[in-house]
């Protein structure tokens, strides 16, 4: 009875794929995190111009921090989109701050100038801002108040409009619930 | 231009693999021997275009063409140029390249081999190759394009991850994917065999060779990628059943498992079903495993960039799978006579048990795998088994195998008597309980080990004696000597005294794996100059810090040097290197082998230079250069079992 074979082997072999299907509705990388809400962790940069900055400098202000590299396609996607979104706040109590992580100085140079890009950016240079605030997918942003305390996270490239309005957010202290995704690569 | 040539010969290649497909079923229908030339043309057809674009994908990493984005983002212009050139498998689309490459060089080598045999069978291999051939191309046609083009055009690129810069990486995925290719050619022949309803033994024996040299792929790609780790990754071990590492061995698991029971079939013409079962699924774990690797549904510390590719080789593994394990319910019914076990006391229930183990292991590792995904399906917490799960669950079955390892070959066909069990074994058997004996008052007194060693032992046994009582006959008949005498028994004979030397290796290995694994010491402190630290019989004193910018790195290396029961056995030098790149340094761990054990040294940080300090962790690892052994040994005798003999030297195949 070939059919009644073929049944059984369907529903022997179905479950397995199933389960394997099942794999694509969730992200076995995604970790929830833990910082939103929390006091961001404090970093010390030293800028591209030469100019040391942390965190504590930014106290009283809202805090757009975001990590990238040159080599990173969703970075590119989303740079002119920061710059435009820094343009618009840049005479309020806001102030942008990017990180290039994983990248030589040349090429972060090179991609900065290339994107007009106008906001304070400076390096990671040890790793250890990305390991404190556990980026694991460039570009990777954050949105922290006035009081320090991380009030949203996005992984992934992000827009104008989405940075603008949270940026609002963090101004008032109001921390969102969940993080964002947009198109990411690995940091490896 | 070169991005150009190389994207039109993978479509065209493409086009060519859908006729491939349409032809054999069109000769079946209307005009055999037409449409049959047709199908293993196209194969040829596709050789050709598919090389072309590897060549046009090398052209272009060597001459860093960075208008090609593969390019840009797997070299720079400082890298040199052995590693331009292994840019091809140093990422994903390349890698898919590399893979259908490998898999059109053995379509086409099979499809030329036997253009004048098999005239019913070849039509449908042709057509297997193609199907397979055709997934490929789709993926890299349209996918996941290796030839996808830039602009602007950078200046230099990113360059290849600094793990990857190493000479095991130049060899260890061209070996892993040949032996996962090479499995299509049995699988091929099986569906071809199960298409046309032909299941004698055949196919069996026509793939003998192909199967074997998939096999010998699949454990020289294991082991380098063993060595890599060990060697490079600077953690100590070779093995930490991650589920990329898991997906590259689960195939071997079947795959040995075929290579026994196949012997079953050709002598006895039993486990038909088995043995079809059991390269279906050989051949369906390779595409799982670039599924798992592909896709991130499983979180490893390999897991390559994934994107929409996971979904088509899920779509793909699901056409594999119910296709030809369809297709073998539909043709169950030609498939139903056969003998039964005369004795449970025989070679075929040894090499059934050999092959229940090893499905067993297969079973059990393939559960751990994709553990996480079960838990998150049922309970919804991700929740992963790591080494212990699989080192508690796979060590009994390995004994299991190393006994059957000794008894499998030695022991008679259909029903052993009690005679041949005394005359083969009473002598090797008590030789091992000795040697067990012997371990024993040397201080061996955990039961695992000591029990994996006497097994060991027992096959050496049983292979040394039989060997010997076959050299006793050639010098009675032939008055020929040792030397002699085994090179006319391996002429001879080629698959027992070529298995007999795989077996060893595989024994090498597992007494390096099971030496490694249990007598291990390791300490870590932080020294500062002419300080020092005692592990085993080993001291190791530091002796100072240097640190020295390199054209691609900052490296920081630690001089320490190493006594060794209190002879001064000179200074290794383990090392950190610092890439702008990296978020973390890489370490350069240093080891020096002897026969029976390592000491390996890492470097896992320092003070400031200035100051002189230094965590030193130290390992002293028993025996494991004997896995390395052990895959040479393999070699050689993989060599033994498929060399071409002239036909009238194989008189006593069994």
């Amino acid at each position: 009875m070939p059919i009644r074979r073929l049944i059984i082997t369907v529903l022997i072999i179905a479950p397995i794929l199933a389960l394997l299907a099942f794999g694509f509705t969730r992200d076995a990388k995604y970790i929830h995190s833990p910082l939103l809400a929390k006091p961001a962790a404090p970093f010390n940069v030293t800028l591209f111009d030469g100019k040391k900055i942390s965190l504590e400098d930014f106290r009283g202000k809202a805090l757009f921090l975001n990590f990238w590299a040159s080599w990173c396609a969703p970075c590119r996607t989303e740079a002119y989109d920061l710059e435009a979104a820094w343009r618009k706040v840049k005479d309020k109590n806001m102030i942008f701050l990017g990180v290039a992580l994983q990248d030589s100085d040349q090429a972060s140079k090179d991609f900065l100038k290339e994107f007009a890009v106008t906001y304070p950016n400076g390096k990671d240079e040890s790793g250890k801002i990305a390991v404190d605030y556990g980026t694991w997918g460039i570009p990777e942003s954050f949105f922290i108040d006035p009081q320090g305390r991380i009030t949203y996270k996005h992984v992934g490239g992000i827009r104008a409009a989405l940075v603008l309005s949270k940026l609002e957010e963090a101004a008032k202290s109001i921390a969102s619930a969940q993080e964002g995704r947009g198109d990411y690569q690995g940091v490896r | 231009m070169t991005a150009t040539l190389g994207h039109s010969s993978i479509l065209m290649a493409f086009a060519l693999a859908l006729v491939g497909i349409a032809s054999p079923l069109i000769a079946a229908r209307f005009e055999p021997e037409r449409f049959r030339a047709v199908a293993r043309y196209s194969i040829f057809g596709q050789f050709t275009l598919v090389t072309v674009a590897a060549a046009a994908l090398i052209y272009g990493l060597v001459a860093t063409d960075f208008s090609i984005k593969y390019v840009a983002f797997n070299t720079t212009r400082a890298t040199p140029i052995y590693y331009r050139v292994t840019g091809l498998w140093g990422a994903l689309e390349g890698s898919l390249l590399l893979w259908e490459w490998i898999l059109i060089i053995f379509a086409g080598i099979v499809a030329w081999v036997y253009r004048e045999r098999h005239h019913e069978l070849m039509p449908w291999v042709v057509m297997i190759f193609s199907i397979v051939s055709a997934f490929f191309l789709g993926v890299i046609g349209f996918l996941s394009n290796p030839f996808e083009t830039i602009s602007p055009i950078p200046l230099d690129g990113r360059g290849l991850n600094p793990l990857l810069e190493d000479a095991n990486m130049m060899t260890h995925p061209p070996l892993l994917y040949t032996g996962f290719v090479g499995l299509t050619v049995p699988f091929a022949f099986a569906m071809a065999a199960l298409i046309v309803g032909k299941i004698d033994e055949a196919w069996i024996t026509t793939t003998r060779r192909w199967t074997i040299t998939a096999w010998f792929f699949l454990t020289a790609g294991n082991l380098v990628g063993a060595w890599w780790s060990y060697h490079v990754l600077g953690w100590g071990g070779y093995w930490a059943w991650d589920p990329v590492e898991n997906a590259a061995f689960m195939p071997w698991l079947p795959a040995t498992a075929f290579l026994h029971s196949v012997q079953v079939q050709e002598r006895r013409r039993m486990l038909k079903v088995w043995n079809l079962s059991l390269i279906i699924v050989a051949f369906s774990l390779t595409i799982f495993g670039t599924f798992l690797t592909r896709s991130g549904i499983i979180s490893s510390i390999h897991a390559f960039s994934s994107g929409p590719v996971g979904a088509f080789f899920l779509g793909f593994l699901a056409f594999i799978l119910l296709g030809s394990f369809g297709l073998l319910a539909y043709r169950a019914d030609l498939l139903k006579e056969q003998p039964e076990l005369d004795s449970m006391i025989s070679r075929e229930s040894a090499f059934l048990l050999n092959n229940i183990v090893l499905v067993s292991a297969l079973f059990t590792i393939f559960l751990g795998t994709i553990f996480p995904l079960i838990s998150e399906a049922v309970a919804g917490v991700q929740v992963s088994v790591g080494a212990p799960y699989f080192n508690s669950v796979t060590v009994p079955l390995f004994l299991c195998l190393v006994f059957l390892m000794a008894v499998g070959p030695m022991i008679a066909w259909r029903r052993a008597s009690w005679d041949n069990l005394k005359r083969n074994f009473l002598w090797p058997a008590s030789a091992a309980l000795l040697f067990g004996f012997g371990l024993f008052l040397w201080k061996v007194r955990d039961f695992l080990p000591l029990l994996g060693f006497t097994l060991l032992a027992f096959v050496v046994c049983t292979m040394t004696y039989d060997t010997a009582l076959a050299l006793r006959a050639r010098k009675r008949i032939a008055g020929e000597g040792i030397l002699r005498g085994l090179i006319t028994l391996s002429r001879r004979n080629q698959r027992r005294y070529g298995g007999f030397i795989v077996h060893l290796g595989v024994v090498l290995i597992i007494m390096g794996i099971a030496g490694s694994m249990t007598y291990s010491k390791e300490k870590e402190a932080t020294l500062a100059v002419k300080q020092d630290l005692t592990v085993g019989n080993y001291r190791i004193q530091f002796e100072g810090l240097k640190g020295a910018q390199q054209p691609t790195h900052f490296r920081v290396e630690g001089a320490f040097r190493v006594f060794h029961n209190g002879n001064d056995e000179g200074v290794i030098n383990p090392a950190l290197k610092f890439f702008p790149s990296q978020q973390s340094p890489i370490g350069r761990a240093v080891h020096q082998s002897s026969l029976s054990e390592d000491i390996y040294l890492i470097l896992s940080g320092f003070s400031e230079v200035e100051r002189n300090q230094a965590t030193l962790k130290v390992l002293v690892r028993p025996l494991v250069i004997w896995m390395w052994i052990g895959g040479f040994v393999i070699v050689f005798g993989t060599l033994i079992c498929i060399w071409p003999m002239p036909k009238a030297e194989q008189q006593e195949q069994s």
